[in-house]
C-alpha cells in the first residue's frame, strides 16, 4: 500500500478525458433525474408523488406485466438454449463445423436495433414469410393476427435470441475451452457419461459466465423500447405505443411534456439496472485481474 | 451381442438428435439473412406470389434503388452519411479517452483508481438506454438537443471499451517491459505511445468495433435526441421508411412512398457495413471474446 494521498499523478491526466464523459454521460444526467423524479414541474420538492402517480397510472401496471412476462421467456430460452447449444457445439469432433456453427449463429448479432425488427416484422408477415406454414399454425393467418398483444413476448423473445444468441454461445463456448481437459477427462474415467459431465461438471464451473449473461439480459431487457416501438408503428394500432415501461417513460417526456413523471420512470428502470450490475460486481470478481 | 448392440442405436440415435438440432438452429439464424438478400431483387408483386425463397432479378435490384434513392429527395443517402459521421467520430473519440484510460487502470497507481474501477464496472454492466431519457433531459436544460454532439458525445462514453483495455493490459503486457521502458528515461507519454501503445493493437481494434456495432444499431439515443428527419441516422431513418410502406401502412395504399422490396433493401443497406465488418474480422472477433471468456 502506498500513500492514499490525492496528488495529482500522471494517472489523473490518462484517465480526465474518461472521466468527463463518466461524469457528464453516467453520474450528472443520473443525479439531474433524481432530481427532477422527485421535484414537482415547479422545482418543489415532491417526495414520492411522481413515483406514486406513475405507478397508479393504468397504463404502468400493464407495461410491468408486459416487460415481466417477456423478461421471464426471454431469460428462460436463452439460458437454456445457449447453454445446450454451446455445449452440443463443443463436443462436435469436426474442428471445421465447430468454428463454422459458432460462426452461423454468430452473424445475425451484426443486425440489432430497428434492423432486426423490421427484418422479423417481413418473416412474421404470413404473405411474405419464408415459413409462412409455421406463422400461419403458430399465430394466425394475417400479419395482423400475428402481432396480437398477446403473442408480443413469444416475438421479442426470438427476436432479441436470434440477435443476442450466437454471442453468449461463443462466449460460453470459450469458458468450456477454458475448463481443463484433465477435469474432464477424470470425469469420464469416473464413468461419467456426455450429460453427466455437462450436468455435474460443466455448467458449475459455467456458473460465474452464466450469471453474467443472466444479469446483462435481465437488465437489457427492462429496457424493452425498439421492438414494440416498431410494432406498435406497423400494427394498425393493434398494439399501443404504452406497452413498455420505456415507452410510457417516453410518452410522459413527449406526448405529456411531464418530465418530472418520466424521470420517476427513468429512475425506477435505473434502480432495476443498478441492483443488477451491483449484485454482480459485489459477487462477481470481473476485475479479478487487480 | 444385444448389450453391445444397445449402446450403438442409442449412439446414434443420440447423433441424429444432435445434428437435427444443429441444423434446425442454424437455419433459424441463417434462413432471415437469406430471406432478406433475396427479396431486395423482388418486385413487390413477386414478393408476395412468388416461392419466398427464389431469386428475383438484377434489374428489379436495380429498380428498387432507383426508388430507394429517390424517397424523399434521397433521404437514404444522407441518413447513411449520418450514420457514418455519428458512428466514426464516436470511435475516434470513445478509442482517444478510452485506451489511455483503460491502461492507466491496468498499469499506474493514483489516487481514486479503485473507484473509478469500480464506478466503470458498475456502470458498464448497465443498459445505455437506461441513461437516454435523464440525458436527454439534461441536454435539453443545456440546449443541445438536434446537434450532432447530443449523439456523439454520450455514445463517445463507452465503459465496456475502457474495461476491455484494462483487462488486455493487466492481463497480456508486462508490467516489467513498462518498468523497463520507465528506467530507459521514457517519461509516461513517451512509455505509453512508444511501448503500450504499439502492444495494444488487438485490443484498439476490439474496442473500435464493439464501439462501432454499437453506435451503428443505437436506436432509441438518437430517436430520441434528433427530432429532425434530415438529421436522422440510419436506424431511425428506416422507422419512417416503414410508416410510408402499404404493408405495414395500408393508410398510404396505392400512393405508396416505399414499396415493401424497397423497404428490404433498405434494411439491407442499413446493416451492409456492420456486416461487412463482422465477416471481415469474425476470426478475430471469436478469439477476442473468448479471451475475455477464458480470463475467467
Amino acid at each position: 500500500m502506498r500513500s492514499r494521498s490525492w496528488r495529482p499523478a500522471a494517472g489523473h491526466v490518462f484517465v480526465s478525458g474518461y472521466v468527463v464523459l463518466l461524469v457528464a454521460f453516467g453520474i450528472a444526467p443520473t443525479m439531474y433525474a433524481l432530481n427532477l423524479a422527485f421535484t414537482d414541474s415547479e422545482g418543489r420538492f415532491a417526495g414520492i408523488s411522481n413515483f406514486l402517480r406513475t405507478a397508479q397510472d393504468y397504463r404502468f401496471v400493464a407495461a410491468l406485466g408486459h416487460v415481466a412476462t417477456y423478461l421471464v421467456l426471454w431469460l428462460v430460452t436463452l439460458t437454456v438454449l445457449v447453454l445446450l447449444l454451446a455445449l452440443v457445439v463443443h463436443r462436435l469432433a469436426s474442428r471445421w463445423s465447430r468454428a463454422a456453427l459458432r460462426f452461423v449463429y454468430y452473424v445475425p448479432g451484426a443486425l440489432a436495433g430497428a434492423s432486426s425488427v423490421l427484418l422479423w416484422l417481413f418473416m412474421l408477415d404470413p404473405s411474405v414469410s419464408p415459413v409462412d406454414g409455421l406463422v400461419r399454425s403458430l399465430w394466425g393467418d394475417t400479419f395482423v393476427q400475428v402481432i396480437a398483444p398477446g403473442h408480443l413476448p413469444w416475438i421479442f423473445t426470438i427476436i432479441a435470441f436470434w440477435t443476442g444468441a450466437g454471442g453468449w454461445i461463443t462466449v460460453m463456448y470459450g469458458a468450456l475451452n477454458s475448463i481443463p481437459y484433465t477435469v474432464i477427462e477424470a470425469a469420464r474415467v469416473d464413468g461419467a457419461g456426455p450429460v453427466k459431465t455437462a450436468l455435474r461438471v460443466q455448467l458449475p464451473m459455467l456458473r460465474k459466465w452464466i450469471v453474467y449473461m443472466l444479469i446483462l439480459s435481465l437488465a437489457a431487457g427492462t429496457q424493452l423500447f425498439v421492438e414494440p416501438q416498431l410494432v406498435s408503428q406497423a400494427g394498425f394500432g393493434v398494439v399501443g405505443t404504452d406497452y413498455s415501461l420505456n415507452q410510457l417513460a417516453y410518452l410522459y417526456a413527449f406526448d405529456q411534456n411531464d418530465f418530472n413523471g418520466s424521470a420517476a420512470i427513468a429512475i425506477d428502470l435505473l434502480i432495476v439496472a443498478l441492483c443488477c450490475a451491483g449484485l454482480f460486481v459485489a459477487r462477481g470478481g470481473l476485475f479479478d485481474a487487480d | 451381442m444385444r448389450t453391445d448392440q444397445r449402446p450403438g442405436i442409442v449412439r446414434m440415435v443420440g447423433r441424429g438428435l444432435i445434428a437435427v438440432l444443429l441444423l434446425a438452429f442454424a437455419l433459424f439464424f441463417v434462413l432471415p439473412m437469406v430471406w432478406l438478400l433475396l427479396a431486395s431483387t423482388k418486385s413487390p408483386a413477386d414478393l408476395i406470389h412468388a416461392n419466398p425463397l427464389s431469386p428475383g432479378s438484377i434489374g428489379t435490384l436495380v429498380t428498387n434503388w432507383q426508388h430507394l434513392m429517390s424517397f424523399q429527395d434521397g433521404a437514404v443517402l444522407t441518413w447513411m452519411t449520418n450514420s457514418v459521421v455519428y458512428s466514426a467520430l464516436s470511435v475516434a473519440l470513445t478509442l482517444l479517452v478510452g485506451i489511455p484510460a483503460g491502461y492507466a487502470m491496468a498499469l499506474m497507481r493514483f489516487g481514486g483508481r479503485r473507484l473509478l474501477l469500480i464506478v466503470t464496472l458498475v456502470v458498464m454492466l448497465m443498459p445505455a438506454t437506461a441513461l437516454v431519457l435523464p440525458i436527454f433531459l439534461e441536454l435539453s436544460y443545456l440546449g443541445l438537443i438536434n446537434k450532432t454532439a447530443s449523439v456523439v458525445l454520450p455514445m463517445s462514453f463507452f465503459p465496456f471499451g475502457v474495461y476491455l483495455t484494462y483487462i488486455y493490459f493487466s492481463t497480456s503486457v508486462p508490467g516489467d517491459l513498462l518498468d523497463a521502458a520507465r528506467l530507459d528515461g521514457c517519461g509516461e507519454t513517451a512509455t505509453f505511445f512508444r511501448v503500450a501503445l504499439p502492444l495494444a493493437k488487438p485490443v484498439v481494434a476490439l474496442v473500435a468495433f464493439f464501439s462501432f456495432v454499437n453506435n451503428w444499431n443505437n436506436f432509441f439515443l438518437p430517436y430520441v435526441m434528433l427530432p429532425n428527419s434530415g438529421n436522422y441516422p440510419m436506424q431511425v431513418g428506416l422507422t419512417q421508411m416503414l410508416a410510408a410502406t402499404p404493408t405495414f401502412n395500408p393508410v398510404v395504399g396505392a400512393n405508396a412512398e416505399v414499396q415493401p422490396p424497397e423497404l428490404v433493401l433498405a434494411t439491407l443497406i442499413s446493416i451492409a457495413p456492420v456486416l461487412l465488418v463482422f465477416l471481415f474480422s469474425q476470426r478475430f472477433l471469436v478469439a477476442g471474446l473468448t479471451a475475455g471468456a477464458t480470463k475467467g
